[in-house]
């Protein structure tokens, strides 16, 4: 039966939290076109001010670049604005000649004092180049005109010329800046999972934690790159805007000013607005995309179980509700624009018609109105700007802060005061009543003891569940044991140096991995000093050898994507290759062979024998024919060895083991 | 072509209404620096008066909310038109991707269907939005806007037949130049994204062979690879501002120059056709050209975007699916007994390849019959098993079930009359109970627990706080491999199915465990036809009939008794399972 839409919810949403689609806009050139993966829910950043603290500690390095950049930014917005009220002077030098007053008395600001000079002075210094553009076809009072034009253009382009300029280098430093500090977030990241213990990587999945380094990061790019600069520099030209309204009609300005109340209650109003139905939206999305990959990922057994109609009943009840979410997060985010650009035209008709009046009046002249026509429209971008970047600050805040919340967890301990080096570890391993569990509440390993020697091969048994990997997690101190104590050559591993513990355990794991690069790369992974001829050793060791040479490059296959072009046995038997490369003295099985078929194991298990008989060998198995010829077998169940012995010894006291064993001899 | 209209058509008037309402804010915006030009020109021959003022405001306020009025409605109707454009696809989509058969599914990855279905159709949809409110508008602007230009002065016009011509090459230079540039920074990207992946799954590895520092240099060096592209794309487009505002300003100071001159001129040849208020006016025109010229090339832009989504869309449309119901179905045929024959089965997954997967294959397998299928990795058992239910279609010979053809029963019927465990198999979000009834939606709960029982899944099940409505993680991830076989047999059982395939279902479970569910089979699920595919002897191994296979041909069918004596491939991999003990004794 199909499930209801709200079931589907509770199940899709929070699993497909993190999943949602792409829903990146138009985005302009800088925006990193396709790149699709998880888009984590945006939300509002709980510790604004600590994490912009924190940001601006990456950034902080580059003090004296960013106060250059700052520079640039107001040379350039200043430039731009210097650059419109130019016009001015030419539109009224030009209404003068054509035979209209003009009210020289608003021209008498000091900005156009000095300007005037600065005019006349360039048209004194360049009369012949200038004459030579105006040519000599006019009367002396057009040519003076012309004269005054071409003399403020060419101030014009220097002006312009440098605002280019600044724009360019404010870029080119802010992209410098911001991709080194992209840089540093992102290893300092990397660096700091590196340090986290193996529990966090098992209680967070892994797409999550990608996407910290792809979404999260990826906002603050955005943010560092885009945003920032563009609300500063909307700051800086919103202000100076303002300060050349006023020069020109102190009247006039305070119209437009009286419009802000307007833009800043509706711009926070369908904001809000829009970010609710947006929410909703990524909710509906992440549900249907979380359903999407669920059920086409299990195609083949939807397939085998002739539940495609169900399925497809099941998604349009999502899709439903994500077209309804949707149509509202689409209207209220497309409404922003025109509503504010329109206030704004608004605004500008009042300032016009109130211009035409005060012309009227002869409180203005035309050159005047035509410049505060182009502020009012310019000083409405600014805010129209700052207020669309809000939304993705916002967003780039909460990434960061999901970004700095790995960054603040807790790592793996240091190690202990005085711990050891042990520079020649013989792998004698004892477990002292060793008590264990993943949550306080639930124990894993009750009161565990054993002991290995070297050359010894100790295996465990027992149901899935019952506390087998556990106990290979405690002794390379994946997971930190609750009570007991475990020893190595009788000194407490938590007196060992971590890193020479685990190097002096080799492990082959019961999910096999394999990283992107070639099989010899793969299998030289924990010793980088082999040299080939023992790659090649170990992986006869491991009989591997015969089918790397039958791949297309042999031993230089690329391996792409966890190996995936090899199939499950063979993935195991590069793994074991690699442990039997190590010449770590203790060495551990946990389900190495599970996939590889019998005939083969029996070829391993006679390779490794040699390796075998001057190492500790911990075997993990379920297959029986495996564990067989073992020096000590412990039977694990719900977390106590309830039977320990050699295969022979535990077929005689007819205990659980025999029973596991007789499931099968049954049979035999 | 056409198949994209089928998704505009039920809402063709909101894709007309859309671009509608955006005329009006075009309009508008043309219409808005005349008024301007109005008062202006009104003041300079000294014509102005308060009520032309006046008059010149209201209609300005009144354009102003018309187009709000229509940039609302546009946006209203661009919302409805594409969105609901995008959930009709994207139903389709997934419809169709239920249809697909095995090897449909197996050209496509998971993971790209996955996109195409999520990621493209988004893509498609802002495409689509943006496309219905600005197809109009900037191109509409850009036309208006020379449309006035060369009603104001034809002559003034030609500056910018020479500038904008510039300006769009030295774009087109800048776009072409970045676009191989962004497609390295992909590369990086994902270069760098799977490095962290790989290092995260692989972090017990990493840990265990001490190589976290050896981890964090090669991210170090990912990184500043991808820091690298990433400039090097960014250098090339922040390019692309200053060439714009440089073009932008270059062209009003020509236009001023060229245009004071021809005031000038004018005025001395005493013409008033082109005076100071005309002079402004064609200044804030040659913003508006430029600026939507602009929005024109960014719209080509994403347009490119799209256009790759929407190919890979109608490659997952247009997939021809070829396993279907053949002309010849009988409708009503359901399988009854479960006798199976197979006649001269080849089989190749990619018609070209040189060996076939399966070749010349003979079976008979008797209703009611076990059968064990046993042989190394890729020797063809899962292909074998897969052709009974049409997961693939046989490329030779004939398969034939209770003496009919497989393809004359519907595909319906033919799978609800084969139970199928897969190797990969999965269990979905939901309750275990759910996931059970996935076999029969009907079944009482009676039978739902006695189809866990044969499976060996009840009382572990009953050990769960909540039992049958435990929820399970995506995919099962909260229960044991082991669990999670016998769960997914209890579902193939609960379906009641004439013939049960297991293909090594049970190689999480333990012997003990597997002997059970084998008891089981034979003594509650005798009248059906049971296949059993294993790696472990002990699982075949008192089946009525075991079938011995090596590279795609049958090279042993017999007892586990005659297979001893005849069939060396057997003996061997029998002895490789119990000469553990023997070298013990």
């Amino acid at each position: 039966m199909a499930r209801t839409l709200s079931e589907l919810q509770k199940q899709y949403n929070s699993s497909a939290n993190g999943k949602t689609g792409d829903m990146r806009g138009p985005g302009g050139p800088g925006g990193r076109g396709g790149r699709g993966g998880p888009r984590g829910a945006g939300g509002k950043p709980k510790n604004m001010g600590k994490t912009v603290g924190r940001l601006l500690s990456y950034v902080g390095k580059y003090k004296i670049l960013l106060l250059v950049v700052f520079l640039f930014m107001i040379i350039n917005t200043v430039a731009s604005l210097v650059g419109g009220y130019m016009t001015r002077p030419i539109i009224n030098r030009l209404s003068a000649y054509v035979g209209l007053e003009v009210d020289t008395e608003t021209l008498q600001t000091p900005i156009y004092v000095a300007l005037d000079s600065v005019i006349e002075s360039v048209k004194n210094g360049a009369t012949g180049f200038i004459s030579s553009l105006v040519g000599d076809s006019y009367n002396p009072v057009a040519t003076e005109v012309l004269f005054y034009i071409s003399a403020t253009l060419m101030i014009l382009v220097c002006i312009y010329a440098f605002g280019i300029l600044t724009n360019y280098m404010q870029a080119r430093v802010m992209m410098t800046i911001s991709q080194n500090s992209i840089e540093k977030i992102r290893n300092d990241l990397f660096l700091k999972l590196q340090k986290l213990p193996v529990r966090y990587f098992d209680t967070h999945p892994t797409g999550e934690i990608m996407s910290r380094f792809t979404n999260d990061v990826d906002n603050i790019d955005v943010m560092l790159n885009n945003s920032l600069t563009s609300i500063v520099s909307g700051v800086i030209s919103l202000a100076g805007t303002l300060v050349f309204m006023i020069t020109t009609n102190p009247w006039l300005t305070l119209i437009t000013v009286a419009f802000v109340p307007f833009f800043a209650i509706g711009g926070s109003k369908i904001a809000g607005a829009s970010r609710k139905y947006y929410s909703g939206q990524q909710a509906a999305l992440g549900a249907a995309n979380g359903y999407i990959e669920e059920i086409v990922t299990g195609q083949k057994v939807v397939k085998v179980f002739n539940h495609e109609s169900i399925c497809c009943e099941e998604f349009e009840t999502l899709n439903e509700d994500l077209r309804e979410k949707q149509m509202k997060a689409q209207f209220y985010g497309g409404i922003m624009g025109p509503i504010m650009h329109n206030t704004s035209m608004i605004s500008y008709s009042v300032t016009i018609g109130v211009g035409g009046i005060l012309m009227v009046m002869g409180r203005l002249d035309p050159g005047a109105l035509q410049l505060f026509a182009q502020y009012s429209k310019q000083f409405s971008m600014p805010i129209n700007n700052i207020s669309q970047q809000t939304a993705s600050i916002f967003s780039a805040l909460a990434g960061a802060e999901r970004v700095f919340a790995i960054m603040d967890e807790e790592p793996e301990a240091p190690d202990a005061e005085g711990a050891q080096d042990m520079p020649e570890m013989r792998g004698d391993v004892a477990f002292e009543n060793v008590t264990f569990g993943y949550n306080p509440d639930k124990v894993i390993l009750k009161n565990i003891s054993l002991y290995a020697h070297p050359g010894q091969k100790i295996a465990f048994v027992g149901s899935t569940g019952a506390g087998k990997t556990t106990v290979t997690n405690l002794l390379s101190r994946f997971y930190d044991i609750d009570s007991g104590k475990i020893t190595i050559d009788g000194v407490d591993i938590h007196d060992i140096k971590r890193d020479t513990l685990r190097s002096n355990i080799a492990m082959v794991l019961q999910d096999t991995h394999l990283f992107t690069g070639t099989v010899r790369e793969n299998i030289r992974y924990g010793c980088p000093d082999a040299t080939d001829d023992e790659i090649v050793e170990a992986a006869k060791t491991a009989s591997a050898h015969s089918f790397i040479m039958r791949l297309e490059h042999g031993y230089d296959t690329m391996l792409e994507g966890d190996g995936a072009n090899l199939s499950q046995g063979q993935r195991q038997l590069l793994n074991i290759a690699r442990a039997a490369l190590s010449k770590a003295p203790i060495l551990v099985l946990d389900e190495a062979t599970s996939s590889v078929d019998t005939r083969t194991e029996r070829h391993i298990e006679h390779g490794m024998d040699r390796l075998m008989k001057t190492r500790t060998t911990f075997v993990i198995a379920h297959r029986l024919s495996t564990v067989r010829n073992s020096n000590a077998i412990m039977v694990l169940e719900a977390g106590e060895i309830i039977e320990r012995g050699t295969h022979e010894q535990l077929l005689e006291m007819k205990g659980r083991y025999y029973e596991l064993y007789t499931g099968k001899k049954e049979l035999d | 072509m056409k198949k994209w209209f089928k998704y505009v058509k039920p809402y063709l008037l909101y894709f007309i209404l859309g671009p509608l309402c955006m005329i009006i804010e075009v309009i508008g915006e043309v219409l808005m620096p005349l008024y301007l030009a109005e008062v202006i020109n009104g003041a300079v021959y000294k014509t102005l008066t308060t009520e032309a003022s006046l008059w010149a405001m209201v209609k300005m306020i009144g354009t102003s909310l018309l187009m709000m009025i229509g940039g609302v409605g546009g946006s209203y109707f661009g919302a409805k038109a594409s969105v609901n454009f995008a959930a009709d696809l994207r139903n389709d989509l997934f419809a169709k991707v239920q249809k697909y058969s095995f090897a449909n599914i197996d050209r496509f990855s998971t993971g790209s269907l996955v996109t195409r279905l999520t990621n493209d159709v988004s893509q498609m949809q802002m495409f689509i939005n943006m496309m219905l409110r600005m197809m109009l508008r900037s191109p509409g602007m850009l036309i208006g806007g020379v449309i006035m230009a060369i009603r104001l002065s034809p002559s003034l016009s030609v500056v910018m037949a020479v500038t904008i011509p510039l300006l769009l090459a030295a774009m087109a230079f800048i776009i072409a130049r970045g676009m191989p540039r962004f497609s390295k920074m992909q590369t990086k990207i994902d270069a760098l994204n799977s490095t962290v992946q790989e290092n995260i799954t692989n972090v017990r590895v990493v840990k265990s062979f001490v190589r976290e520092e050896h981890e964090v240099d090669k991210f170090g060096r990912a990184n500043r690879d991808l820091k690298d592209a990433g400039m090097s794309a960014m250098k090339n487009m922040i390019f692309m501002q200053p060439v714009q505002t440089f073009f932008m300003y270059v062209t009003t100071g020509l236009v001023i120059w060229f245009g004071s001159q021809l005031v000038i001129n004018n005025y001395d040849a005493g013409i008033s056709s082109f005076s100071v208020g005309e002079l402004s006016s064609f200044i804030n025109y040659v913003s508006q050209i430029l600026f939507s010229l602009m929005m024109v090339t960014f719209m080509l832009m994403f347009s490119s975007r799209a256009l790759a989504s929407a190919k890979r869309i109608s490659e997952v449309l247009d997939e021809k699916l070829d396993i279907t119901d053949t002309p010849n179905v009988e409708a009503d045929a359901v399988i009854e007994r479960g006798e199976i024959e197979l006649k001269n089965v080849s089989f190749r997954y990619y018609k070209n390849s040189a060996e076939p997967v399966l070749e010349n294959i003979d079976l008979t397998i008797a209703a009611g019959s076990t059968v064990g299928i046993i042989g190394s990795t890729g020797c063809g058992k899962t292909t074998l098993v897969s052709l009974i239910p049409r997961l693939y279609d046989a490329d030779e010979g004939e398969i034939l079930i209770d003496g009919r053809s497989v393809k004359e029963y519907s595909l319906y019927n033919l799978r609800e009359g084969v139970g199928m465990v897969l190797q990969k198999n999965v269990l979905f979000s939901g309750t275990i109970e759910e996931n059970l009834r996935w076999g029969d939606e009907n079944a009482t709960d009676e039978q739902m627990f006695a189809a866990a029982e044969n499976a060996q899944a009840d009382k572990f099940v009953k050990n769960f706080t909540l039992g049958y409505e435990t929820e399970l993680g995506q995919g099962g991830v909260n229960v044991s491999g082991g669990q999670k076989q016998r769960l997914c047999i209890a579902r193939a059982l609960l379906k009641n199915p004439k013939i049960i395939i297991l293909d090594d279902s049970t190689s999480a479970v333990d012997t003990a465990t597997e002997a059970q569910i084998r008891r089981a089979f034979r003594e509650e699920l005798a009248a059906s036809t049971k296949i059993i595919i294993a790696q472990r002897i002990s699982s075949v191994k008192d089946a009525d009939m075991i079938v011995v296979m090596d590279e795609g041909r049958i090279t042993g069918i017999g007892s586990h008794d005659s297979l001893m004596q005849s069939n060396l491939a057997y003996q061997e991999i029998y002895n490789s399972q119990i000469s553990g003990k023997e070298e013990n004794k």
